[in-house]
C-alpha cells in the first residue's frame, strides 16, 4: 500500500453550536485520486479547508507529508505549501493581472528563477491544460471552465506532490465538466501528483476517483473504491447516489387565473 | 395580570439584548485594535526579515502602490490645497480687518495650513480615495478566495498586499502633505498680493521666518500617523468582510468613516500633547 501523504484524524469542527465535522478520520495516499464526495452543506468544503492548512482544528489532528499542520513553523509552513497546488471552486484568479501573470505569481515570489524560464514554464503549464495562447488575456475574458484549466494550471506551476480540487466541475455544463475531469486524469499522468477533489458531481466522483469519501452531516459514512461506493448497503449512501430533485406538482391554469385574479 | 409580567419579561430581554450588543461590539472594536497591532507587527517582521526568510517585498510592487497613493493624487490634492489656501486668506484677511491687523495674514496661514490643514486635507483624501480602494480590493480579493489562494502558494497576503501599501502610504503621505502645504500657501500669497498688495516674494520670505523646522515636523508627523491609521483601518475592514457584493460596499463605506474619524481624533490627540 501505498504511503500516506495526508492524514486526518478524529476531526471535529464546529462553528459556533453548530457541527460541521464530527470525528473525522481518512488519508489520502500518495499517487490515487480521492473524491470527497457530499451533499451541500455536508462539511467537504470544510474538510478540504483544514487538509490544505487554511483553518487549524481545535480538535483532531490533521497531518501533510508526515507533518502536523498545527505545529508548523513560518519556514516549515512554507516549504509545506510549495509542495501543494489548489484550484478553488471559482478559479480565485488574480483579476488585476493576466492569466500568464496569474500562472506566473508563484514562481516570481517562491522561485529563483529568470524571467525566460518563468515564460518557458507558464507556456508548458498553460499547454497541459489546453489553453496555449491564453496568457495575455484578463481573466475576465475566460469563461467559466477556462477560468478553473487556468485556475489549474497556476496550481501545478509549481509541480507540486499533490493537488487539491475544490467543486473543479460546479457550474459547467457536462461536455466541460467531463472535459475538466478528463484533465485531472492528465494531470495526474503527466505530473504525477497525488489529487483531493471535492465535488457534488456523482458521474464526475465515479469517472475519476480511485477511492471515494462519502460525508454527510459532517459524518465520515465510507472510504472505498468507487464500485464498492456504488453498491454500499448503506441508505444514506444510496439516498445521495439516487437523489433526484423534488418535483413540485403545479397547475399551470390553476396559477394563471390566480395571477389574473380569477380564481 | 399577564400584562404586566408579559411587558416586564420584554423590558427585561430588551435590556439584556441591548448589553449583549453593546458588548458584542466593544469586543469586535478590541479584536479589530489586535488585529491591526498584529498586522503592524507582521509588516515590519516582513520589512526588516522579509528577505532572509525568503518572504521579500518586492519593489515594483510598493512603485505601484505609490504610483496610485501619491502621483495619481497629485491633481486632486493641488485642487484642493489651492482652495483652502484660497479659503484662509480670504477669511483671515476679513477676520484681521477688524483689528486692522491684516499684513498678520501670513501668520494665521502658515501656521494653520502647516501643522493642521495640510495633513488633514491629505489624510482625508488619501482616506477617500486609496483607503477605500485598499478596503474594496482586499474585500473582493477575500470573497474571490484570491487571499486563500496567496496564503496556500506559501505566499503570505500581508507580506504580498499590505507591506508594498503601508510603505508607499509612509512615502506618499507625508510628500503630498508637504506639496499641499506648499501649493496652499503659494495660493493664499497669490490672494494676500491681489488683495493687500503685499508682494507674493515677500510673502514668502516672511513665510519662512515664521515657520520654525518644529511647525514642519508637527505636520509630518502626523501625516506618518494618518499613513499608518488608512493602511491598517482599510486593511483591517476589507478583511474581515462578509456576504458578497453588499459586504464590500459596507466595508469600503465604514473604512472611510473610521479612517476620517480616526485622523480627526489622532489629530486633536496629538495637538493636545504637543501644545502642553
Amino acid at each position: 500500500m501505498s504511503r500516506a501523504i495526508v492524514e486526518v484524524e478524529g476531526l471535529t469542527v464546529h462553528y459556533g453550536s453548530r457541527r460541521i465535522l464530527d470525528d473525522v478520520t481518512l488519508e489520502v495516499r500518495e499517487g490515487e485520486i480521492l473524491v470527497i464526495m457530499g451533499g451541500s452543506g455536508s462539511g467537504k468544503s470544510t474538510l478540504l479547508r483544514h487538509m490544505m492548512g487554511l483553518e487549524i482544528p481545535t480538535t483532531g489532528r490533521v497531518r501533510v507529508f508526515g507533518k502536523d499542520l498545527s505545529r508548523l513553523g513560518r519556514d516549515e509552513a512554507l516549504d509545506l505549501r510549495r509542495r501543494m497546488g489548489v484550484a478553488f471552486q471559482g478559479g480565485a484568479l488574480f483579476s488585476s493581472m493576466t492569466v500568464g501573470e496569474n500562472i506566473m505569481l508563484p514562481l516570481e515570489e517562491l522561485a529563483d528563477l529568470d524571467e525566460q524560464t518563468m515564460r518557458i514554464m507558464m507556456r508548458l503549464k498553460l499547454e497541459l491544460v489546453d489553453l496555449a495562447g491564453f496568457e495575455d488575456l484578463m481573466p475576465s475574458e475566460l469563461s467559466g471552465g477556462m477560468a478553473k484549466r487556468a485556475a489549474m494550471a497556476r496550481a501545478i506551476v509549481m509541480d507540486p506532490k499533490i493537488l487539491f480540487c475544490d467543486e473543479p466541475s460546479a457550474g459547467l455544463d457536462p461536455a466541460i465538466s467531463s472535459a475538466l475531469d478528463a484533465l485531472i486524469l492528465k494531470l495526474r499522468e503527466a505530473l504525477q501528483m497525488t489529487i483531493v477533489v471535492v465535488t457534488h458531481e456523482l458521474e464526475s466522483a465515479f469517472d475519476i476517483a480511485d477511492r471515494i469519501a462519502v460525508l454527510d452531516d459532517g459524518a465520515l459514512l465510507a472510504v472505498d473504491a468507487p464500485d464498492a461506493i456504488r453498491h454500499s448497503p448503506l441508505e444514506p449512501i444510496q439516498n445521495l447516489i439516487h437523489r433526484r430533485p423534488e418535483v413540485v406538482p403545479v397547475d399551470p391554469h390553476a396559477y394563471l387565473r390566480r395571477l389574473t385574479g380569477e380564481a | 395580570m399577564a400584562e404586566p409580567v408579559a411587558s416586564g419579561r420584554t423590558a427585561g430581554a430588551g435590556a439584556r439584548d441591548f448589553l449583549e450588543r453593546v458588548g458584542r461590539r466593544a469586543a469586535g472594536g478590541v479584536e479589530e485594535f489586535g488585529v491591526a497591532g498584529w498586522l503592524l507587527g507582521q509588516s515590519l517582521f516582513f520589512l526588516v526579515l522579509g528577505r532572509a526568510r525568503r518572504q521579500p517585498v518586492r519593489l515594483p510592487r510598493v512603485i505601484a502602490e505609490m504610483m496610485q497613493i501619491g502621483i495619481a493624487a497629485l491633481p486632486i490634492t493641488t485642487l484642493l490645497s489651492v482652495t483652502i489656501g484660497l479659503m484662509l486668506a480670504l477669511q483671515g484677511i476679513h477676520t484681521l480687518e477688524t483689528f486692522g491687523a491684516e499684513s498678520q495674514i501670513v501668520i494665521g496661514v502658515a501656521f494653520a495650513v502647516t501643522r493642521e490643514f495640510a495633513p488633514l486635507i491629505t489624510g482625508i483624501l488619501v482616506a477617500g480615495r486609496s483607503g477605500s480602494a485598499l478596503a474594496a480590493r482586499i474585500a473582493t480579493m477575500t470573497i474571490n478566495q484570491e487571499v486563500d489562494a496567496l496564503r496556500v502558494m506559501g505566499v503570505d497576503p500581508v507580506r504580498f498586499l499590505v507591506v508594498p501599501s503601508l510603505v508607499a502610504a509612509l512615502v506618499m503621505v507625508p510628500a503630498l502633505t508637504l506639496w499641499s502645504a506648499i501649493v496652499s500657501q503659494l495660493a493664499a500669497g497669490a490672494w494676500v498680493q491681489l488683495d493687500l498688495g503685499i508682494g507674493l516674494p515677500v510673502y514668502v520670505h516672511q513665510t519662512f521666518e515664521v515657520l520654525g523646522t518644529e511647525d514642519l515636523l508637527h505636520g509630518m508627523t502626523k501625516s506618518v500617523i494618518f499613513a499608518v491609521l488608512i493602511v491598517l483601518i482599510a486593511v483591517v475592514n476589507g478583511a474581515s468582510v462578509r456576504g458578497g457584493a453588499e459586504g464590500v460596499g459596507r466595508r469600503t463605506t465604514r473604512t472611510v468613516v473610521h479612517c476620517i474619524s480616526a485622523i480627526l481624533i489622532t489629530d486633536m490627540i496629538f495637538v493636545w500633547i504637543t501644545t502642553r
